[in-house]
C-alpha cells in the first residue's frame, strides 16, 4: 500500500470568490496517475490550477506530503511541484535549452547560474522527452508539439514529487500524444512521480489512469478506477452526449446508431467480420439488425451499441431453436441480409440454417 | 527519427560546443562595448569648443598637470558631463529593460509610459515651491520628487493595465499619461516667476550639460546601488520570462517581485530625469539592440549589456547634441530620438516579420 501523497480536503475552487465547484475530496497516492475528465468549461483546469497555487482557494485545503499548500513558500513547493500549463511562454530570443534550464530555479545559486550537474539534468531531461536535438533551437521557432515536449522537460528538470499537467496532449499529433502519455507513465511507475492532469481524450484517460476523476457541475467529482468509470452511461452523463457513444471496451467514441427502430438490413457476422459493415451501415444511417451473436464476440460488442436489435446467444452454448426462431422473425422483416462470413463449428449450425433460409429468400448479399 | 539520435556524447559535445559559441559572443561583445566606451570617452573629451590636444588630455588626466584654462574645461566641465551620460545612459537603458519584463511588451520604456513625464511634472511644482521659499534645492529632494512621479504614472499604468490587457491600449494610456503630465508642467511653468522658466526650460527638454562633481557622485550612488539589486534580480526576471503562472511555478513570489520591478525601474528613470530631464527612446531601444547583439534575452547578461550599451549610445548623443550645431547645443533628447525612433521603427518591423 503506497503512501497518500495528495489530499484536497473539501476544497472548493472558483474565480474571483465565485465558487464553481465544492467540496472536492480526492486523496492521491505517490506514483499515480490521476486524469480529471469532463465536458469542457466544467472547471478541470481551475481545480488544477487551484493545486498548483496559480488560483487561491475558497475554502477546504490542499495537503501536499504532509503539508498544507498555504503554508509553504512558493520556493518550498517548487521542489516538490512542477506543472505543465496550457499558456505556452513567449520568449525572445532563448534557446530551449534555457527554458528547460529555468526548471532549475529552485536550486540554483543567487544569480541563477547554472553548474554542471545542473547542465546534465538539464541534458537528461531533454533526453528523457526525445527533445535532444531541440536544445539549441529557439523556442519561438519550433512546432507546437515540440514546444509542449519542450516545457515537460522542463518540469521533468525541476525534479518535482508531483506533476500537474493542463491538458498536455492538445495540439499534438497521435504518435506525440502516445510518446507524451507513455513518458509519464514511465515517470509515475519508474520515479514514482504523481501525476495529474486533464485529457479530453477520454479513450487514452481510461487507458493511462490508476484514476479517473470525473468534473461537471458544482458538486459532481466522482472519482474512482477506469474500471469504474468508464461505462458508457457514465460518460454519456458527464459528456452529456446525445449523438454518440463512448465504448468502454474499446476505449473508443462512436458516432450515434442509425434512426430508426425497424432495422433493414439483418447482418450475419463473427469474430470481427461484421465491424465493417455495421459502421458503412451506421455511416448511410440504416438502421440493422446483428444475430445470431455470442455474447463473448467481438462483435457483439460493437452491434450492441449501433444496431437497433441484437439477437444473442450465450458463450459456447449450442444456439437454441428459442433464438433461432427470434432470429427469423427479425430477419423476415427486412429487405436485405448481409452475410459477412461466419467459422463454421459444431454448435453454431444454425446459423448457416439462417443463411440457407436468407438466400432461398433471395434477400442474401455476401461480402 | 529520434530513435536514430547516435549517441549521447555527440549530443552532449553539440551543447558543450554551443555554450563555449555563446561565451565567445558574449565575450565578443562586451569587449566591443567597452572599446567603445573608450573611444566615445576619449572623443567626448576631445571634442568642443576648445580644442585640446590628446597629449594634453592624457597628461591631464593622469598626472594632473598642464594648462590650467584645459584642466578646469576637462576636470571640471567635460568629464563631469560624460561621466553623466554613460551613467544616466545606463539607468535609462536598464529602467526600460525593466519595464519591458514587467509589462511582457518590447515597446515599453519610461518615455513612452509617460513615468518620465510624471517624473517631470513633480520635478517642476517641487523646484519652484522650493525655489520660491528656500532658494535652493537639493539633488536628494529632486531625485526624491521624480521617483514619487515616476511612481504616480506607474500606478496610473498599473491602475489601467489590470482592466485592458491590450498591448497597444497600454501603450495609448502612457501616452495619454505623459500629455497630461505635460500640461499640468506647461500650466504650472505659467505661473513660475522668469527665472524659474529658464532654469525649468533646459532641463525639462533634456540635458547633460552643468554637471557637477556633486551631481557625478549623487547619480554613481544611486544608479550603481540599482544597478546591483538589479542584477541580483536576474534570477527571477529570466524566471518571469516563461509568463507568470510558471514563475510563481518555480518559487518566485511574484507579488513581491512585481514590486520591486516597479520600484527598481523607477528608481532608475527618477534619477535621470531629476538630473538631466526626460530623454526618449533610450530605454526602448538599447534592450533591443543588446539582445541582438547578445542573441540571447537571459538577463545575467543582458543587465550588464544594456547598462554599458546604454552609456555609451547616450555619449554618442551627446557628442552629436554637442558638436552638430556648436556653438549651438541641441537637447539630449533630440538626438537621442533621431537615433533611436528608427531602431525601434525597425524592431516592430523585424518583429512582424518574425511571425
Amino acid at each position: 500500500m503506497k503512501e497518500n501523497y495528495l489530499a484536497l480536503e473539501q476544497l472548493s475552487v472558483g474565480y474571483h470568490n465565485k465558487s464553481l465547484i465544492d467540496d472536492i475530496c480526492l486523496n492521491v497516492r505517490r506514483g499515480e496517475i490521476v486524469t480529471l475528465i469532463g465536458p469542457n468549461g466544467a472547471g478541470k483546469s481551475t481545480i488544477l490550477k487551484t493545486i498548483a497555487r496559480q488560483l487561491s482557494m475558497l475554502r477546504g485545503d490542499v495537503v501536499i506530503d504532509g503539508s498544507r499548500l498555504n503554508e509553504m513558500t512558493f520556493r518550498e513547493l517548487s521542489t516538490r511541484m512542477a506543472v505543465v500549463l496550457t499558456d505556452r511562454p513567449k520568449p525572445e530570443l532563448l534557446t530551449c535549452h534555457d527554458i528547460v534550464a529555468a526548471g532549475r530555479y529552485p536550486y540554483t545559486g543567487r544569480l541563477g547560474i547554472l553548474t554542471h550537474e545542473d547542465e546534465a539534468k538539464v541534458d537528461e531531461a531533454l533526453e528523457t522527452v526525445h527533445a535532444r536535438e531541440l536544445g539549441n533551437r529557439d523556442f519561438n521557432a519550433i512546432s507546437d508539439g515540440q514546444k509542449q515536449r519542450v516545457m515537460l522537460a522542463r518540469a521533468i528538470c525541476q525534479e518535482p514529487e508531483i506533476i500537474l499537467l493542463d491538458e498536455p496532449t492538445s495540439f499534438l499529433d497521435i504518435r506525440y500524444k502516445l510518446e507524451l502519455l507513455s513518458i509519464l507513465r514511465r515517470m509515475a511507475k519508474e520515479k514514482g512521480i504523481t501525476i495529474v492532469m486533464t485529457l479530453h481524450e477520454i479513450d487514452l484517460a481510461q487507458k493511462i489512469s490508476d484514476r479517473i476523476v470525473c468534473v461537471s457541475g458544482e458538486h459532481a467529482v466522482r472519482a474512482g478506477t477506469p474500471e469504474e468509470i468508464f461505462h458508457s452511461e457514465v460518460i454519456r452523463e458527464l459528456y452529456d452526449i446525445d449523438n454518440g457513444f463512448y465504448d468502454p471496451v474499446f476505449g473508443s467514441i462512436e458516432l450515434a446508431r442509425p434512426e430508426g427502430n425497424t432495422p433493414q438490413v439483418f447482418v450475419i457476422s463473427s469474430g470481427g467480420t461484421g465491424i465493417r459493415i455495421y459502421r458503412e451501415l451506421q455511416q448511410e444511417n440504416i438502421p440493422f439488425a446483428a444475430g445470431i451473436l455470442y455474447e463473448n464476440d467481438i462483435d457483439y460488442q460493437l452491434a450492441s451499441l449501433l444496431a437497433c436489435k441484437v439477437i444473442s446467444e450465450r458463450p459456447f452454448a449450442e444456439i437454441s431453436p428459442e433464438t433461432y426462431e427470434q432470429a427469423v422473425g427479425e430477419m423476415e422483416q427486412c429487405q436485405r441480409v448481409i452475410y459477412a462470413g461466419v467459422p463454421k463449428g459444431g454448435i453454431n449450425a444454425r446459423l448457416f440454417d439462417l443463411v440457407r433460409l436468407a438466400a432461398d429468400k433471395g434477400i442474401l448479399e455476401e461480402v | 527519427m529520434k530513435k536514430n539520435i547516435p549517441a549521447i556524447p555527440a549530443a552532449a559535445e553539440s551543447f558543450q560546443h554551443e555554450n563555449l559559441r555563446r561565451r565567445s559572443r558574449y565575450t565578443m561583445v562586451f569587449v566591443l562595448l567597452f572599446a567603445a566606451f573608450c573611444v566615445m570617452t576619449v572623443i567626448n573629451i576631445n571634442s568642443g569648443n576648445v580644442h585640446i590636444s590628446l597629449d594634453h588630455i592624457v597628461r591631464i588626466l593622469f598626472t594632473g598637470q598642464g594648462d590650467i584654462k584645459e584642466t578646469n574645461i576637462i576636470w571640471r566641465i567635460r568629464l563631469p558631463r560624460i561621466l553623466t551620460a554613460a551613467i544616466l545612459g545606463g539607468a535609462l537603458a536598464l529602467s526600460g529593460f525593466l519595464l519591458q519584463t514587467f509589462f511582457e511588451n518590447p515597446i515599453a520604456g519610461p518615455y513612452v509610459l509617460g513615468i518620465s513625464s510624471g517624473a517631470k511634472m513633480v520635478v517642476a511644482f517641487v523646484m519652484i515651491v522650493a525655489l520660491k521659499y528656500y532658494s535652493t534645492i537639493s539633488s536628494y529632494t529632486m531625485i526624491v520628487a521624480a521617483f514619487a512621479g515616476s511612481l504616480a504614472s506607474v500606478g496610473f499604468i498599473l491602475l489601467v493595465a489590470r482592466r485592458i490587457q491590450n498591448m497597444a491600449a497600454l501603450l495609448v494610456a502612457g501616452i495619454m499619461i505623459g500629455y497630461i503630465c505635460s500640461a499640468v508642467t506647461d500650466f504650472i511653468i505659467t505661473f513660475a516667476s522668469d527665472s524659474d522658466i529658464a532654469n525649468l526650460h533646459g532641463w525639462s527638454q533634456g540635458s547633460f550639460s552643468g554637471m557637477s562633481w556633486e551631481s557625478v557622485r549623487i547619480i554613481s550612488v544611486v544608479v550603481f546601488i540599482t544597478f546591483a539589486l538589479t542584477l541580483c534580480c536576474a534570477k527571477p526576471i529570466s524566471a518571469y520570462q516563461l509568463g507568470e503562472s510558471y514563475a510563481r511555478s518555480i518559487g518566485v513570489n511574484i507579488r513581491v517581485f512585481r514590486i520591486v520591478l516597479i520600484l527598481l525601474s523607477s528608481v532608475f528613470s527618477a534619477t535621470v530625469t531629476a538630473f538631466a530631464g526626460p530623454i526618449s527612446f533610450v530605454g526602448i531601444a538599447v534592450p533591443f539592440l543588446i539582445k541582438g547583439a547578445l542573441g540571447t534575452s537571459r538577463p545575467i547578461v543582458v543587465i550588464p549589456g544594456a547598462f554599458v550599451m546604454g552609456a555609451v549610445f547616450c555619449m554618442f548623443c551627446d557628442l552629436i547634441a554637442r558638436l552638430a550645431f556648436a556653438p549651438l547645443e541641441l537637447n539630449i533628447s533630440t538626438v537621442t530620438s533621431v537615433f533611436g525612433a528608427p531602431i525601434v521603427i525597425y524592431m516592430m518591423i523585424s518583429r512582424k516579420r518574425g511571425r
